[in-house]
């Protein structure tokens, strides 16, 4: 027997809400593109009793790009990214996150926010947004709260989301001029693969000096986390080869992967220490 | 428990009418309604031989819910051409033996085509990563790959005499 739920089909934000409202939303799921919930509920490891549907929510399918900010809508599919010239200039990481993301079918359904949502350590835009300080927005018929998207997750798929929000966006100021962000992902295939270790890396240089680090790591923990104690390496130093060897061992350290059916957990510690080192070091050869 | 509701669906330019519970994919509804070219291989977004368009976007049917596409137009592979007046992708799939058991190859031929109108000049690498969402287990997608250059030169082709 099939899992049965009702399905509620807003026309706008304020329905969406409403619907999530409704018994405090405590069997109330959102449905955004499906590529997980549709799978989960068919396993029967989410059993909702009424889901809402958020494809005709068109306030949440934006991409808004200004000189001093970007807003990505939390329904925006990762073929929109793809598809946005002005995500390419502002967001590097996240596109090279999105052109390695499932295969043609599931990128076209796929939103940001169920990435996001999901909580899984291998979900690969959480990283590249990380890098990049996304705040995400979290809106419930009572009002709307930002959260810094490093602070979101609490647990392995666990975060702060009360079951009445609604992910309505993420955004975050853009990058300075001389700055790198990149992402990369290794996986055991190039397309339609789950991560085995993924490095979101954000560097700013101002006169020699870094004046920020970001480094972000997919499927090394239970949650996709910033390397802070790496980034603290690198903030306020002239950047060397030393210091990356340095950093990049410091990334491995701070992470905790478990062995699963794609790789060990050694290989990922080894991976995660190369990926780390190799992105820091091109981008520095950019930079300079 | 949720009832069934009555929706129509509007398949291959033709509306369709059906009683579907709220949890019926799209995949169940165009089986039920006979479209059965359209394959249920995984039902998990692993296997692409379910994939149909929605308005010109390819997706896979067995991760879509049918209400929420009423009003959308959705093709399947036989809107795209038939053994009269087949499609280039057609075509070039069975002139070229990109076709075996043909489980895959409605799903296959869906994906190429979005592929090819996001890129109409892809690489060959392009096509494989394009197609890593879809299996086939029979022709070791060589063939498949030539078929879908094959197909992207003459689509290419015609574009150049309109
Ligand atoms: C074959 C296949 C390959 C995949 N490959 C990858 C990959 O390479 N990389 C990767 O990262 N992921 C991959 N995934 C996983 C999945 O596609 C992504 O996590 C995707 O971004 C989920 O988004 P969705 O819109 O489909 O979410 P849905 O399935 O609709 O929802 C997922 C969860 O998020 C919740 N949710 C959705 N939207 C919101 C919102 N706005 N606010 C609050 N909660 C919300 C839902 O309630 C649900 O719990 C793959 C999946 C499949 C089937
Ligand atoms: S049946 Fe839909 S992807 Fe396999
Ligand atoms: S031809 Fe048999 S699965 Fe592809």
């Amino acid at each position: 027997m099939p899992v049965e739920y009702e399905l509620d089909i807003p026309q706008s934000l304020d329905e969406a809400l409403n619907a999530l409202a409704s018994d405090n939303g405590s069997s109330v799921t959102p449905l955004a593109g499906g590529t997980n919930l549709i799978i989960d509920i068919r396993s029967r490891r989410e059993r909702p009793a009424r889901v809402v549907g958020l494809d005709y929510v068109s306030e949440l399918r934006a991409i808004d790009c200004t000189s001093e900010r970007v807003t990505i809508g939390s329904r925006t599919t990762v073929t929109d990214l793809l598809d946005s010239a002005e995500i390419a200039k502002a967001a590097p990481s996240l596109v090279d996150a999105a052109r390695v993301f499932a295969g043609h079918m599931v990128r076209n359904a796929a939103t940001v926010g169920g990435n996001i949502a999901c909580g899984s350590p291998a979900a690969d835009l959480v990283p590249p947004l990380m890098s990049l300080d996304a705040e995400v927005t979290l809106s419930s018929k009572s009002g709307s709260r930002t959260v810094a998207l490093a602070d979101y997750f609490t647990g392995y798929k666990q975060d702060v989301r009360n079951a009445d929000e609604l992910i309505t966006q993420v955004a975050w100021d853009r990058l300075p001029e001389h700055s790198v962000n990149t992402f990369r992902k290794l996986g055991r295939r190039k397309g339609d693969a789950i991560t085995v270790t993924g490095v979101a890396l954000t560097v700013v240089v101002e006169d020699g000096v870094c004046q920020r680090a970001r480094i972000a790591l997919g499927s090394v923990g239970p949650t996709v986390f910033r390397a802070r104690q790496a980034e603290a390496l690198l903030e306020g130093k002239v950047l060397s080869n030393e210091l990356f060897d340095a950093a990049a061992r410091k990334a491995a350290s701070e992470s905790s992967p478990i062995d699963d059916v794609r790789a060990s957990a050694e290989y990922r510690l080894h991976t995660i220490e190369t990926l780390t080192r190799r992105l820091l070091t091109q981008a520095w050869a950019r930079l300079a | 428990m949720s009832s069934p509701k009555k929706i129509t669906l509007r398949i291959n330019g033709v509306n369709e009418t059906l009683e579907a519970p709220a949890h019926r994919t799209l995949l169940e509804a165009l089986r039920d309604l006979g479209h059965v070219e359209v394959k249920c291989g995984c039902e998990k977004g692993d296997c692409g031989a379910c994939a149909v368009s929605i308005d010109g976007v390819a997706v896979d049917s067995c991760l879509t819910l049918a209400w929420m596409v009423e009003g959308r137009e959705i093709t399947t592979v036989s809107g795209l051409g038939d053994i009269e007046n087949p499609h280039p992708l057609q075509k070039s799939f069975s002139d070229l033996g990109a076709i075996q058991c043909g489980y895959c190859t409605p799903g296959m031929i869906m994906a190429s085509k979005s592929v090819i109108d996001r890129n109409p000049n892809p690489t060959d690498d392009d096509i494989r990563v394009g197609l890593s969402g879809n299996l086939c287990r029979c022709t070791g997608y060589t063939k498949i790959f030539e078929a879908v250059q094959d197909a992207a030169s003459v689509m290419r082709g015609e574009g150049d005499k309109q």
